[in-house]
């Protein structure tokens, strides 16, 4: 990614290099969040704020950073946007900060900001880290939006607690899958989805570690 | 009172696992479980980190962070709660930096086997979790001490169990696209799913 344009910075994270699918960064809140859209919205929201504006910072100041101490100078201006995103998650919407608990704070030790503050911010520009930020806010939001649309849609029959399929404890006919409001659906939903991504494209498939060996031709002839 | 803590502990290994039930420290998780052997060094560092850390985030909540809790220095009134996330992350870097130039110069042996991943524990959720549920929770020290090992103690366990898993994965017919990442989650699903049989465990 050394000659890029403002495009590609905003789409190449969203599908081609995903940071949840592909750069496993970011992983930890991206499952707890998600059992209902409206929570989900909002934490995407969250991040990707974090996410450009941290980058936006650390790429205005990163002549001025010296090497050896800048784990410390991105983590507390990292810390410092999360603590400004909670304070207003609490004063505007307790509560769906309340749901969210421990995860907003959780955003400072996200993989993605952190990787994207050193891999890229440090390097670049802040108008294109910006725009770096928000892509990949954006690739992490996509993920995440799928899984809770999955989550909330199967789970208890709802889209942001509007009612989709009647459910048969209210005289419908859908009968609520509860396994998917359940912690453990999150990373079948997520396995499945990286699947379904790399048949797409089938360049980010990893290589195997071992080939099954072909049938020999003595084993063959003693059959 | 021993009860009390004993069924703490429990719950904080089995029921609440961090890994498993609040998928805290995924990224290293899932990049760090490839074999046993590192699997353990890096759990060990978790316990150790986690029953350190805990604690001392509870000394400062309750003494510095905590609404009134300035009431010692002669100011009551003031509530620095805003201030805890930036606080515990100081706290979690600066106490890892610690016990690496602790084990540096008095326990070698165990230094060399961490190697990189004790300064990468600043950066795992599993850690900064542990204190902000701590927090939420309104833990006193006795139970924070308590909460701290059994979380370490919990992730510690589940990516050694996957660790194993994960050794005799690679030998197996995956799909291609289902290859490394893909399987490995479903993997770590099926394993939530039996940690889950401890849910509503009570000693």
């Amino acid at each position: 990614m050394s000659e890029v344009g403002p495009k590609e910075v905003i789409v190449q994270p969203i599908f081609e290099n995903n940071p949840i699918a592909l750069q496993i960064l970011g992983i930890c809140s991206a499952l707890a969040v998600t059992s209902s859209l409206q929570v989900t919205l909002v934490m995407c929201v969250a991040l990707t704020t974090v996410c450009a504006f941290s980058n936006l910072s650390i790429s205005l100041i990163r002549n001025h950073i010296p090497g050896s101490i800048r784990i410390i100078v991105q983590m507390i201006i990292i810390a410092s946007l999360v603590i400004v995103v909670d304070q207003v998650l609490k004063a505007y919407a307790y509560q769906t900060s309340k749901q969210l608990s421990v995860f907003v704070g959780l955003i400072i030790t996200n993989c993605i900001v952190m990787g994207r503050a050193e891999a890229f911010a440090m390097k670049n520009p802040p108008g294109l880290s910006f725009l770096d930020g928000i892509g990949n806010g954006l690739g992490y939001s996509v993920i995440l939006i799928a899984v809770a649309v999955i989550r909330e849609l199967f789970g208890s029959g709802k889209l942001l607690g509007i009612e989709i399929f009647p459910l048969v404890t209210e005289g419908g006919w859908y009968h609520a899958n509860g396994l998917m409001l359940l912690p453990p659906s999150a990373f079948f939903i997520i396995g499945l989805l990286i699947w379904a991504l790399r048949s797409w494209k089938p360049k980010q498939v990893e290589a195997p570690d071992y080939k099954l060996a072909p049938q020999s031709t003595a084993l063959r002839e003693a059959h | 009172m021993f009860e009390y803590y004993l069924s703490l502990f429990i719950r904080a290994v089995f029921v609440e696992n961090m890994a498993l039930a609040f998928f805290l420290g995924m990224c290293t998780f899932l990049a760090v479980s490839k074999k046993v052997q590192t699997a353990i060094g890096l759990g060990v560092a978790v316990i150790v980190v986690l029953t350190i850390t805990v604690p001392v985030n509870n000394i400062i909540f309750q003494y510095l962070l905590k609404d009134g809790a300035l009431a010692w220095a002669g100011m009551p009134n003031v509530d620095l709660s805003f201030l805890g996330l930036l606080s515990y992350i100081g706290v979690i870097a600066a106490l890892v930096q610690i016990l690496e130039m602790f084990l540096d110069r008095y326990v070698p042996a165990l230094y060399n086997a961490l190697g990189v991943f004790l300064p990468l524990i600043t950066v795992n959720c599993a850690i900064l979790g542990a204190s902000l549920f701590m927090v939420e929770r309104d833990y006193n020290f006795g139970e924070s001490i308590v909460y701290g090992m059994g979380a370490g103690i919990g992730w510690a366990l589940a990516i050694v169990a996957l660790a194993g898993i994960r050794e005799k994965l690679k030998y197996s017919d995956v799909p291609a696209g289902l290859r490394g990442l893909g399987i490995t989650f479903i993997a770590v699903g099926l394993m939530s799913l039996g940690f889950m049989s401890f849910s509503g465990v009570q000693l």
